[in-house]
């Protein structure tokens, strides 16, 4: 048995969802980020609202930032958020 | 060696730069840069929106600190480095309070300034950190990335 995605959402994408993390069963149509954008944009409003402007939403793999081509693996940890605004 | 934390609470500027600078002879500028709460509202309608009292600062643990320090890392690359502090606090901050600071020392000042300049571009556009600010009358906005953010931190690519 491989080992799930651990999901995170940061900042309005957290709210949108409901919830800051979740594991998830690497599903097989799913082996890039976006993949997993279209997966996850099909699981409910929250989600629907969230992944429907592809152009709001960065992610990173593994706490490195990531390109929507970039591979995913059993096990990773992927998060979804906004682009930044600190300093 | 630089000194990189990621905090709630408060910093002293003058605490800092003293232990910065501590025991040294071979510093010969120091650049600094302090980001504070302002109570205006950000690029969002900022004319009509009322102003803001208080900002909270939501970051990625983990991955904001390897952020921060491959920064820190590309600032050393560039510029003859002496001494580097950057301090980010998260959580609720009130208008007038530090959220950021920059100290960049190095032998002359154009490497302290331009290495100041460059560490707080490339943290407002490359490290994990999200505002929310709340105005007078209660409400709560995410703030939007700005695209001047993004060109300031782009000028630094061709140097």
């Amino acid at each position: 048995m491989s080992k799930p995605l651990t999901i995170l959402y940061f900042a309005w994408l957290r709210e949108r969802v409901g919830r800051s993390q979740e594991e998830l069963d690497l599903p097989p149509s799913v082996r890039t980020v976006a993949d997993l954008v279209t997966y996850l944009a099909d699981r409910g409003p929250g989600y629907a609202t969230v992944f429907q402007n592809r152009r709001t939403v960065r992610c990173a793999v593994n706490q490195e930032f990531a390109d929507p081509d970039a591979p995913i693996h059993p096990g990773d940890e992927i998060a979804f958020f906004p682009p930044v605004t600190g300093g | 060696m630089a000194r990189i934390s990621v905090q709630t609470e408060d910093f002293d500027t003058g605490a800092e730069i003293a232990a910065l600078t501590a025991g040294r002879t071979d510093i010969g500028g120091i650049g600094c840069f302090i980001g504070t709460v302002r109570d205006q509202p950000g690029p969002k309608d900022a004319a009509a929106s009322p102003p803001v009292v208080a900002l909270t600062l939501e970051h990625y643990p983990g991955m904001t600190e390897r952020a921060i320090e491959r920064i820190v890392a590309s600032a050393e690359a560039r510029w003859p480095l002496l001494g580097c502090t950057v301090i980010h606090r998260v959580g609720t901050m009130r208008v007038g309070e530090n959220i950021v600071l920059v100290i960049a020392a190095s032998s002359h000042r154009q490497a302290a300034l331009d290495a100041t300049a460059f560490l707080i571009d490339w943290l407002k556009t490359k490290a994990p950190f999200w505002k929310r600010e709340e105005s007078v009358d209660g409400q709560g906005t995410w703030v939007e990335a700005r695209e001047a953010d993004d060109e300031a931190a782009a000028r630094w690519h061709s140097v």
